[in-house]
């Protein structure tokens, strides 16, 4: 995806300085002021977690810290919600996964 | 310690803690987003004077003024818990807890989520997510997409990203089911949008919408309603399809749409798959009020408001002293209304504190009156019945408290 640079009604977006943030082992370019979710989401990313049992890829719903489906964990911290935190420079981001053991018990049962 | 802590930064919040203010009282607002404003923020439309509404510019207005009258504004902190001991509420955040006199809960609303299989794919998100990705971010949600119910916000929402240069496909409804219910049927659907004509106008004026208050040539014209659908500016709303699935492996790549009857039986075999890199889910609005609920507040369900309110004055005073609510927390309506319905309760405030003896009453009455007069100028309505429902509220407490301006318990 890309950013909206201008716009009709809105203008154009004042210049901001770039930063660089890790996200499961990438380098990633962002904005200053700029939240996870939507750097994330301007470099083509909208996969965030697995989900912890099923495995199954989830991204951003409400984006305004509502519905807890964009946890990441930030520099070792989990279940930080991506869509309302600030992306700093340097940050290690990594994607919430999928537990083991739930693998295993979805085999049990 | 402040006199006042307010819960919320959006609209109603900040005026709130602005009124409070102005009359020496010392505020602090709390707010768990990252800057304030509310969902002020991403609004835009052009109202019926020609003028822009923009929220983010209203929002730096308020955030200013803030400023200048030295409330504390600190983003980044949620409210999990509200309770009082003797004498003062206790504010419970993930940043520690802190007490003052009186609270006003401005935690304003949230999008009901319309479970269409595959609604946890990549890709999919609420309406007012793309809102504020396309005009707070300015990041692209996507290349072509498809809204999945068809309500005021979404419609609002179409148009700004329309305005963006966001290419959306279609609208359809969602399917009939116990939890989308009047959302999934197509007559329910055309009649609810009859209250937001002005957004709409180029829809609702091929229809006739006088004819179209009549419910049977509404039927009639359901059953001749385009396949295609009518364009509301450029992007066809199809009244007479549902979604079932949205489908993709890792992330969304379309949409599996079906026909359906005017009440939204499907019709069996008439399903194909709309290609798409984003869905939006248009679910509608309820209050969030999980704050008065904790702290012990007494609620009423008042559907034209949007669900369960919590009991509360004219003066935005609820039962449980000291406590005060305003905004989308008391009903769901547009953002003027819920600034107006802010300064309401920050003047009530005042009045409680006893800081100022004099004028009060007069501005009160006055702001209560202006919250009715910008009610019926909103842009944008959320449910033709606010009408009857603000007034279901004020009998209520009436008859439970007495008039306001009484010393409640
Ligand atoms: C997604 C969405 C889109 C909308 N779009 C429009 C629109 O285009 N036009 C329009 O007129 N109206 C729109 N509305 C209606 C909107 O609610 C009102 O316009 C107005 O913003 C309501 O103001 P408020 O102050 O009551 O609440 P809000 O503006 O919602 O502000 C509430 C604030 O409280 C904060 N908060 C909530 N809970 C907590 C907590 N526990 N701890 C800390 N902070 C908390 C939130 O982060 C938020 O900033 C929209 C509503 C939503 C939910
Ligand atoms: S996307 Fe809903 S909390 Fe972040």
């Amino acid at each position: 995806m890309t950013r909206l640079l201008d716009h009709p009604i809105l203008g154009k977006l004042p210049e901001r300085k770039a930063i660089s943030f890790q996200f499961d082992g990438k380098n990633y370019e962002a904005y200053e002021n700029e939240t996870i979710a939507a750097a994330l989401l301007a470099n083509g990313v909208r996969t965030l977690r697995l989900h912890e049992e099923s495995g199954k890829p989830r991204g951003i719903y409400c984006n305004i810290g509502h519905c807890m489906e964009c946890r990441v964990t930030v520099n070792g911290q989990p279940n930080v919600r991506a869509c309302l935190t600030i992306v700093q420079q340097g940050m290690v981001v990594e994607s919430g996964k999928q537990l083991p053991n739930a693998i295993k018990r979805m085999e049990e049962g | 310690m402040s006199d006042v802590i307010v819960i919320g930064a959006g609209p109603a919040g900040l005026a709130g803690a602005i009124a409070c203010a102005e009359f020496g009282l010392k505020v602090t607002v709390l707010d768990e987003f990252f800057r304030p404003g509310g969902r002020l923020l991403g609004q835009l439309y052009e109202e019926p004077s020609g003028n822009w509404w923009n929220g983010i510019k209203e929002a730096e207005r308020l955030q200013q003024k803030t400023k200048d009258l030295a409330i504390d504004v600190r983003c980044g902190v949620s409210v999990f818990n509200l309770e009082k001991d003797e004498l003062l509420w206790n504010v419970h955040t993930n940043a520690g807890s802190m007490k003052a006199s009186y609270v006003l809960v401005a935690t304003g609303s949230a999008e009901y989520p319309i479970p269409v299989p595959g609604w946890t794919l990549p890709g999919v998100m609420s309406i007012g997510a793309a809102q504020v990705m396309t005009n707070v971010h300015r990041v692209q949600v996507g290349k072509k997409g498809i809204i999945i119910g068809a309500n005021i916000l979404a419609f609002a929402i179409l148009t700004e990203l329309q305005l963006a240069g966001i290419q959306v496909d279609r609208i359809v409804l969602p399917e009939k089911s116990p939890i989308s219910q009047e959302a999934g049927e197509p007559e329910e659907v055309l009649k609810s949008l009859l209250s937001a004509a002005h957004l709409a106008p180029s829809l609702l004026l091929r229809f006739g919408s006088v004819f179209m208050k009549n419910g049977l040539l509404r039927k009639i014209a359901l059953n001749f309603y385009p396949k295609g659908g009518m364009k509301i500016s450029g992007t066809p709303l199809q009244l007479r399809k549902a979604a079932m699935e949205i489908v993709g492996k890792k992330q969304v790549e379309g949409v599996r749409v079906v026909d359906i009857t005017p009440n939204g039986a499907t019709v069996p075999g008439s399903d194909k798959i709309y290609e798409a890199d984003f869905v939006c889910i248009a679910g509608g609005l309820y209050p969030l009020t999980e704050i008065t609920a904790v702290a012990g507040c007494p609620f009423q369900f008042v559907p034209e408001l949007g669900g369960h309110i919590p009991v509360h004055s004219e003066w935005m005073e609820t039962p449980l002293q000291g406590l005060f609510v305003a905004g989308n927390i008391t009903g769901i309506e547009g953002g003027k209304i819920a600034m107006a319905q802010g300064t309401v309760a920050g003047l009530a405030i005042v009045k409680r504190s006893g800081k100022e003896a004099g004028s009060i009453d007069r501005l009160l009455q006055k702001s209560v009156d202006y919250v009715r007069d910008v009610r019926q100028h909103a842009p944008i309505q959320f449910n033709p019945g606010v009408d009857e429902g603000r007034q279901t509220m004020k009998e209520l407490w009436v008859s439970k408290y007495g008039k306001e301006g009484k010393v409640i318990s």
